[in-house]
């Protein structure tokens, strides 16, 4: 089960919204399916997301992914974090394996995102 | 290994799925002049008659000039634990295998390639590797646009013109913008960047740039500022690519002690034998931040479950192969074999013997230098150089053209290598490196007073 409190896209990113901010990064599944994270490429404060273009890149031994904006916003910041332990995406992707804090330019596009039942039953169809 | 082509059936059906008549139409978008005509082959021949007549052919190259043409690419006396190492069997391999690690001797080989570059440039990571220097050079430009998201890259028109042919063509096609630094027209910093008119392109807050292309030496074997010029570049936000020589570097700053962020360069000189058309051997060194951006295979050492040194194909995951249409480079091949013969060269001379080729080449060229000045040809930029220099000579394409005639292939003229700069219509570049000899030398000094005092005097009627 993916946790409740979050919006998914197809593409395996989650966002969770936090007023007129929200928090982005991937699933589980996806970190999974990645296998072993080596670097996490993220955009600076200040950059302007479109929803569903990509923002930055996540390599894992054996692929390079590309990641899609869930929504439209701003960068606030990025989890710099992740530039000397990008494992923790692997371990931990809904919590310390966070991406992006953005403040979100249309809060009603969260609401054409996936709700936790319909991403359950995305992943689950493989 | 067996390998069936595709059938007539075959090819008519992938025609016909993809909707085109004729495979020629897979090439339209080629101008007509500059496609392939048929082959026009004669019939079959015995071989003891093709081998005469091939010889035949080969008899036609003029072996017996005395050479002081540079340019670009570079004679060197390769050692013959070179060609012996490399003609082994093993290495004759095109491609890494889809599973590089059972190849750990080709790994081995490549990392220890990567090893010594590093310590040639003295930067971080050294990729294996590129077609040559036009392509390592266009390579970095790229990837300075892609490290700084920024579009326009500045390159100083004292880069080899080859280079700066396919950094345009690389830069066009990936809707980025190069545009030139000129060149210092007279004084004494004659024939090197401009750094007045690079300040002035680099204060453009509408156009930031990328990244500044700089050689050293330059084209016309001048030492330019490279400090200066990464000073200026950094501090408009911009990365610097200092393109680089192999061979010059035991004895000049490397590009990771004057602030390069990337070196690109021709390995030729680096034991590869003088071809036409290559193929040589591109350099692309960076500094650690831009590992991700390198494009070409990184080789790395690892050790094994039973703690046995080992190498590992370190990072691909942004190649081709792998990436597809986002790969770092379009470009997936690399030359393997040829950065072989560079490790084998650099290994076999070592340190102080790559010091000596260096130096050796320097002590000739200044030898050059006194000898044509005092035929009557003397330098035309006032700068320092290593081993390749400008000298004035009146009317150079004719002459050039008649020392041919005396045995001597004089360099290229500079109204050839560099049509658009006005200021260098009567040089030519000329070289020295350690297998120049004196008796070259003065072959060539008299061939050229001779020349010279044969030739009408400049303005003076026919």
């Amino acid at each position: 089960m993916v946790p409740g409190d979050l919006r998914y896209t197809k593409e395996h990113e989650w966002i969770r919204v936090e007023g007129d901010e929200a928090v982005i990064g991937i699933t589980q599944h996806a970190a999974d399916q990645l296998g072993d994270i080596v670097f996490v490429e993220l955009p600076g404060a200040g950059r302007t997301l479109e929803a569903m273009a990509t923002f930055g890149v996540v390599e894992s031994v054996k692929a390079v992914s590309d990641l899609f904006a869930p929504v439209s916003g701003e960068v606030i910041g990025a989890n710099d974090a992740l530039a000397g332990a990008p494992e923790v995406v692997n371990t931990d992707p809904y919590g310390d394996g966070w991406m992006l804090r953005i403040r979100l330019a249309d809060p009603g596009q969260v609401d054409d995102l996936l709700d936790a039942a319909a991403y359950d039953a995305l992943i689950a169809e493989g | 290994m067996p390998y069936g082509s595709h059938t007539a059936d075959d090819r008519a059906r992938m025609l016909e799925t993809i909707g085109i008549a004729s495979v020629d139409e897979l090439f339209e978008a080629i101008p007509e002049a500059l496609r392939a005509g048929p082959l026009r082959l004669d019939g079959p021949e015995p071989e003891l008659e093709l081998s005469a007549r091939l010889a035949g052919l080969a008899a036609r190259n003029r072996v017996d000039l005395a050479s002081f043409l540079g340019a670009g690419a570079y004679r060197h006396w390769t050692p013959a634990v070179v060609d012996q190492m490399l003609l082994r069997g093993e290495w004759y391999t095109a491609y890494t295998p889809y599973q590089p690690e059972v190849s750990q001797g080709t790994l081995q080989s490549i990392y220890e390639y990567q090893s010594m570059l590093a310590e040639l440039t003295g930067l971080d990571v050294v990729s294996a590797s590129h077609y040559d220097g036009g392509a390592a050079t266009a390579e970095a430009a790229l990837m300075t646009c892609r490290a700084t998201r920024r579009e326009r890259i500045l390159v100083s028109r004292a880069v080899h013109p080859h280079y700066r042919q396919t950094l345009e063509t690389y830069a066009s096609g990936a809707g980025l913008a190069a545009e030139e630094v000129p060149l210092v027209a007279d004084g004494p910093l004659a024939g090197t960047t401009d750094l007045v008119a690079l300040a002035r392109l680099l204060d453009d807050p509408a156009r930031p740039v990328a990244g500044v292309v700089a050689a050293q030496p330059n084209v016309l074997g001048l030492l330019e500022d490279m400090p200066e010029i990464g000073r200026l570049a950094h501090a408009a936000g911009a990365l610097f690519v200092g393109v680089i020589e192999p061979v010059s570097l035991a004895v000049l700053a490397p590009p990771g002690e004057y602030g390069a962020d990337i070196a690109a360069g021709e390995g030729q000189p680096l034991g590869i034998p003088l071809q036409y058309g290559g193929p040589y051997l591109g350099i692309v060194a960076c500094t650690d931040p831009l590992v991700r951006q390198i494009p070409g295979r990184l080789v790395g050492q690892t050790s094994d479950l039973d703690g046995r040194r080992a190498f590992v194909m370190t990072m691909r995951a942004r190649e081709q192969d792998i990436r597809r249409e986002k790969a770092a480079s379009n470009i997936c091949t690399n030359q393997a074999l040829l950065a072989l013969a560079a490790s084998i060269y650099l290994a076999t001379i070592g340190p102080h013997g790559l010091r000596d080729v260096a130096a050796g080449g320097a002590a000739r060229a200044a030898e050059l230098e006194a000898a044509l000045a005092a035929a009557g040809a003397p330098r035309m930029h006032a700068g320092a150089y290593l081993n390749e220099f400008v000298v004035r000579v009146p009317d150079a394409r004719g002459v050039h053209a008649r020392l041919l005639d005396r045995g001597v292939l004089a360099g290229i003229p500079t109204a050839d290598l560099l049509p658009d700069e006005p200021a260098l219509s009567d040089g030519l570049l000329v070289c020295a490196t350690e297998v120049t000899t004196s008796a070259e030398i003065g072959q060539f000094a008299s061939a050229l007073r001779a020349e010279l005092a044969a030739a009408p005097v400049a303005g003076g009627a026919r």
